[in-house]
């Protein structure tokens, strides 16, 4: 098990003190507050919190699209500046181009990498396979349904083969069947890329049944309150005692600050921090 | 009912036909001085029996190439400038600015200026005609441009695709329905400016000058069959380009 991890190609992230404001009319908001957290190599790390938490805004410094803040972000221990093909993303939304079919939205992945065009075929079909869209290939995205568009992003996420994969509430838009299958997707992909994965979520559950590790963040501005970490073996069954234990102990971290909040002491509260950080790690 | 295009065509027809059985019985009966309001028959021998209006047909066909000429000119000079204005932010903060004010001028308004600068030559209708067409045209592409989806930038921006794929895959594809629209109204505007042109301008040969001289010789038959001209011109670049444009942005047809 170390041996293997010594020799791993995957990466690991470090966010180190970050944050972020706004000027809104002249003046200056904060909208991420001394953000600290690690992300393991091969780890898949949820990040949840109300919205209005700063959690997309923190996902859009980790990809490079917002290089102004405050503090270090960290990937492999170097600093990142602008997004690269070690980084690729999934947005709430598919963002697929609508005039081009699911093949050649797929290989856009591709555009920066250079491969010849019988390597891009290949490469794309592959992962038209991994994502089960077989079939769809010459399909153009308003003939899909949400969770195909959803399933093709993805695939064009991961043609550049990232070392590390950032979700950003990728299922939010599903109904929760698709998304319950989904879920099993995405755990499928990540056992089978071997790839380290930060999701943003409000979904509990959803954290509870996927993650490592789950940060757990507050708004206005945002903070991490607590992180808690899981260490359930995959498949995890959504009914059991055990299962429902996990999603109390994220719950009350949540509920916790808020209560915290609505008496006015959350700025000297000590599960900041990382107050609860790894103790169950 | 079922509705298919024949039977669209049909009902379409059918205000027209009211008018023309109108101008028939008008005729007929005698109700308006024949010399306002002269009968069909006559209006439609015109073109081929009257040596005054066998002329429209070399007219007709000097104003088309006109059109064409001044609309590649100003339609093609429009989707450069207005594809610059709406790609480069310095660009639109430099020209930009004196892009709307002149736009502001009735494209009438630069007659005197034109006859001016070029006399009443076959230059100065084409000068005219071109910035008919170029205002449309430019407006749009700027439009079509500035409108591409922040969401997609940002998406291409992440995996970081060249220039040209950003160009042939995001944001001429994404412009094209409102370049499309502005073609077709830089066509029209093209027609309008190219009968103006001539009307306003004369010398030479033209549908607008063919107008014209029936005007000023008192010709109603030719006035009249000039202006049912100028319709089925109308009427046909119509058709063409909704066939043309239709081919040219394929994926919004399937979504409607």
């Amino acid at each position: 098990m170390r041996a293997e991890a010594l020799l791993d190609t995957r990466s690991s992230l470090d966010i180190q003190a970050v944050s972020k404001s706004y000027r809104v009319d002249g003046k200056p908001r904060e909208i991420l507050r001394d953000i600290r957290f690690t992300v393991e190599p091969g780890e898949l790390v949820s990040v949840i919190g109300a919205s209005g938490c700063g959690k997309s805004t923190l996902l859009r410094l980790i990809i490079g699209l917002d290089t102004d803040y405050e503090g270090d972000i960290l990937l492999d221990g170097r600093s990142i500046d602008g997004p690269t093909a070690d980084r690729g993303i999934v947005f709430q939304e598919p963002r697929l181009f609508p005039w081009l079919s699911v093949e050649q939205n797929i290989a856009l992945g591709l555009d920066s990498s250079g491969a010849s065009p019988a390597e891009v075929k290949r490469i794309v079909t592959e992962h038209i396979e991994i994502v089960r869209l077989n079939g769809f290939a010459r399909a153009y995205p308003h003939q899909l349904s949400g969770g195909m568009a959803q399933r093709a992003a993805i695939a064009r996420a991961l043609v550049s083969r990232p070392k590390i994969l950032l979700l950003d509430e990728p299922l939010g838009a599903l109904d929760s069947q698709t998304r319950a299958y989904m879920q099993d997707e995405l755990l499928e992909i990540w056992r089978r890329e071997k790839i380290t994965i930060v999701m943003v979520t409000h979904d509990i559950e959803e954290a509870v049944y996927l993650s490592d590790k789950i940060v757990v963040m507050e708004p206005e501005p945002g903070r991490v309150c607590g992180i808690v970490s899981i260490d359930a073996p995959h498949p995890r069954r959504r009914g059991t005692s055990k299962f429902s234990a996990l999603k109390d102990r994220v719950l009350s971290v949540l509920v916790r600050t808020q209560s915290a909040a609505s008496a006015g002491l959350v700025r000297s509260h000590p599960a900041a921090q990382g107050g609860i950080a790894r103790r169950y790690g | 009912m079922p509705e298919n295009k024949y039977d669209v065509f049909l009902r379409g027809l059918a205000f027209p036909a009211v008018l023309v059985l109108a101008w028939i019985l008008v005729g007929q009966f005698g109700l308006i001085d024949p010399r306002l309001l002269v009968p069909v028959q006559r209006v439609i021998a015109v073109p081929f029996f009257d040596p005054d209006g066998r002329t429209i047909w070399l007219s007709l066909v000097t104003s088309l190439v006109r059109m064409v000429a001044g609309f590649l000119i100003g339609g093609g000079l429009g989707i450069l400038i207005g594809f610059v204005i709406g790609t480069s932010s310095l660009a639109n903060r430099l020209i930009g600015p004196s892009f709307t004010a002149v736009r502001q001028i009735t494209v009438f308004a630069w007659i005197p200026l034109l006859t001016a600068w070029f006399g009443n030559s076959d230059g100065a209708k084409l000068v005219f005609i071109a910035l008919s067409a170029f205002f449309p045209a430019a407006l749009n592409t700027q439009q079509g441009l500035r409108d591409v989806p922040i969401a997609l930038i940002e998406t291409s921006h992440v995996m970081r695709l060249s220039w040209r794929t950003h160009l042939f895959r995001l944001l001429l594809p994404s412009a094209l329905p409102s370049i499309a629209i502005g073609i077709e109204i830089a066509l029209i505007s093209a027609w309008i400016g190219t009968v103006g042109a001539e009307y306003a301008m004369g010398f030479g040969r033209g549908i607008g000058i063919f107008l014209a001289e029936g005007r000023v010789q008192f010709r109603m038959d030719i006035v009249l069959i000039g202006v049912v001209t100028l319709a089925l011109v109308g009427y046909g670049m119509n058709i063409v380009l909704r066939c043309g444009l239709r081919r040219l942005v394929p994926w919004q047809r399937q979504n409607s």
